[in-house]
């Protein structure tokens, strides 16, 4: 695991003329996008065939600050345009970054249709468990009970598993990182780039801001010092199960590849074309 | 389905097929609605087998996003539906039309509110064409009223499209897209077809949202080597966001106008029997043929009577209705809805003749009938 160092990687992979960026102080997508750009870098992919989708919300910024084909769309359908760019050109590499409401509130409804064609897109959500955007509202990632600006009296919404969901519609590799943990996620990230087909990677996040502040969870440090002490690796768990109770799983959950969406239809295309 | 000398028997919706792709159309995505579900069957039918790609997405906001990706990425792109779809795609039609992405909309009108009447012709979309997203942005619409010239006009949305950069939307109704007469379908040779202006600098010059002297910007696709960013907050020349008010309003300014200014390159109308018309009815879409049978009508009887149809629904023919009402003495605008065409009519023409209605919103077509008892009060209604 040898990236190219520190300096390269932002003259290369950033739009250096773009920063600042917007997040607030201790927010964890910041690290996250790393991990995306590191894992990029890694896997090898040629910056022109690469393009970087996403939908509304703190993470969304991301795609602006990196320096690829970059398309910030509306709140939630990221995946839906990220299709029509596959399907019209299967030769680019095509990345969706979405946050936790974007990708399973408004955009629920892409997400699991995106999983169940298995189609050929990284898909990599900022969960933060909030909206951090527009002031901390409660999100479908929120825990149950508790609070938000739009839930002050506690959050009685259960929360989505966002890696059970991909799975089950259909995503082919499913996985969880944090932004503590950011090597693992930078691993996940590129084995979702390698397999041709839908793949779907949490990323724990961070907002100290809202969500952080609302729930008295401490400082940026405390935050990342929680995922520290309360995440386990899967392998781990497989082995010794007592070990997962009350404990945020992590790791590769699901790898599984089965035939992909735009290489199916270009079986029909080689079929039919006259 | 026949096919002779180049003829054939179709659909209206089957001749939107053939001229989205004689225009050069590669990608469709859609989602099924009546009575525009023709469109996406007869695309996934014909797409593959040139090479071109058909999905079918889970709902209409999908659609409408896929078509943007599918057009950024290089490929000519539509989408077709109807009232309740069309409401759906509203928000993402904005950001087409901001983020400046050539593609097609076909809407193939039925009754409404709601669900409304799904097999039955409306005409209640009118102003929705013009306004359904929020923001002031630039709209075009054409409404053909024959199979031919719903061929003929769909290459004319996609031709426009490409040159200035925006949505266009094909504003069909129930009756033009599910009758059937014949379609001539035209030779390669025969068939203008304009593409988006690519970018010749080198990509490190490349500023993607840099107008020309025509105002509107070169488009590179994604994965040519032109690495930007595109986005539907407001933005400056380079792409990226800002809240420059200036450039704000400038940008916003520039798409209108880029349309707007250009009105006489997109302007499409007939006339009929106007030569020497007291009365005029203004009418489009399947209602211009009912209008047509009843000026026959009419003219039998010696009223002078003629109809001005507008094919270029938005923008608005200002200039071309202005000439009307300088020389009509009265105006009928006839529509399948309450009156939403007629308020642009009335708007320019009201001071200078009376402007009045015909409507139905029934589901029914207005007949011919109708249309010559409005217009005589009765006087010669058989």
């Amino acid at each position: 695991m040898t990236n190219t160092n520190c300096n390269e990687m932002t003259q290369k992979y950033y739009r250096v003329d773009r920063m600042p960026h917007i997040w607030c102080p201790g927010c964890g997508h910041g690290t996250l996008m790393n991990t995306v750009v590191r894992a990029i870098d890694k896997v090898g992919l040629n910056k022109d065939d690469v393009v970087v989708v996403s939908g509304i919300g703190c993470s969304s910024r991301a795609p602006g600050y990196m320096d690829f084909n970059t398309l910030h769309t509306t709140h939630g359908r990221a995946l839906a345009f990220a299709t029509g760019i596959k399907m019209a050109n299967p030769k680019l590499h095509v990345i969706v970054i979405m946050g936790d409401g974007d990708s399973s509130a408004i955009g629920g409804n892409h997400l699991i249709h995106a999983a169940r064609r298995n189609i050929d897109i990284t898909t990599i959500v900022f969960n933060n468990n909030i909206y951090g955007m527009t002031g901390g509202q409660f999100s479908p990632t929120t825990p149950y009970g508790d609070f938000a600006t739009t839930a002050p009296f506690g959050n009685i919404d259960k929360a989505f598993d966002l890696c059970s969901l991909a799975q089950g519609a259909g995503a082919t590799y499913v996985g969880r990182g944090t932004a503590y943990h950011a090597p693992l996620m930078q691993k996940l990230i590129e084995k979702g780039l390698e397999n041709k087909g839908f793949s779907f990677i949490e990323g724990l996040s961070l907002c100290p801001t809202y969500y952080g502040r609302k729930n008295k969870k401490g400082n940026a440090f405390k935050m990342h010092s929680y995922f520290k002490d309360n995440c386990v690796d899967i392998k781990v768990v497989e082995k010794n199960p007592e070990k997962g109770e009350n404990k945020i799983l992590i790791g590769e959950f699901y790898n599984s590849p089965k035939t992909e969406y735009t290489e199916g239809y270009q079986v029909i295309i080689d079929k039919f074309q006259k | 389905m026949s096919n002779n000398n180049g003829y054939k028997l179709v659909q209206g919706n089957e001749a939107c097929v053939e001229g989205a792709l004689a225009a050069g159309m590669r990608f469709y995505a859609g989602y099924p609605i009546t009575p525009s579900t023709e469109i996406a069957e007869i695309s996934a039918q014909k797409l593959p087998q040139i090479g071109g790609k058909f999905i079918q997405m889970e709902d209409e906001l999908a659609s409408m996003a896929a078509i943007i990706g599918g057009s950024l990425a290089g490929l000519k792109s539509m989408t077709a539906t109807s009232g309740p779809g069309f409401s759906l795609m509203q928000e993402n039609i904005g950001y087409a039309a901001l983020a400046e992405i050539p593609c097609v909309i076909v809407n193939v009108q039925r009754g409404g509110p709601s669900t409304g009447m799904p097999t039955s012709p409306a005409q209640g979309d009118i102003m929705q064409a013009k306004w359904g997203t929020h923001g002031d942005h630039p709209s075009i619409s054409l409404t053909p009223n024959s199979v031919q010239e719903t061929y003929e006009y769909t290459i004319k949305a996609f031709n426009i499209a490409e040159k200035y950069r925006t949505p266009v939307v094909l504003l069909m109704d129930e009756t033009v897209g599910h009758m059937r007469e014949k379609l001539k379908i035209k030779d390669s040779s025969e068939i203008e077809v304009i593409n988006r202006k690519k970018p010749t600098c080198e990509p490190k010059d490349y500023v993607a949202y840099r107008p020309d002297e025509d105002m509107v910007p070169q488009m590179a696709s994604f994965g040519e080597g032109y690495r930007y960013h595109v986005t539907g907050l407001t933005h400056d020349e380079t792409g990226f966001p800002t809240n420059n008010n200036d450039v704000s309003g400038k940008l916003v300014q520039r798409i209108v106008d880029k349309v707007e200014k250009n009105i006489d390159d997109i302007t499409y109308y007939e006339e009929y029997r106007m030569e020497d018309a007291e009365i005029v009815i203004v009418a489009f879409g399947g209602v211009s043929r009912a209008a047509k049978s009843a000026i026959d009508d009419m003219r039998e009887k010696n009223i002078k009577v003629g109809m001005f149809r507008p094919i270029t629904i938005w923008p608005f023919l200002e200039k071309q209705i202005n000439d009307v009402a300088q020389k009509a003495k009265e105006i009928y605008v006839a529509e399948m809805n309450l009156g939403q065409y007629f308020l642009e009519v009335d708007r320019v023409a009201g001071k200078k003749c009376p402007v009045k209605k015909i409507n139905k919103i029934n589901g029914e077509l207005i007949t011919p009938n109708e249309i010559t008892y409005a217009v005589t009060g009765g006087a010669i209604n058989d």
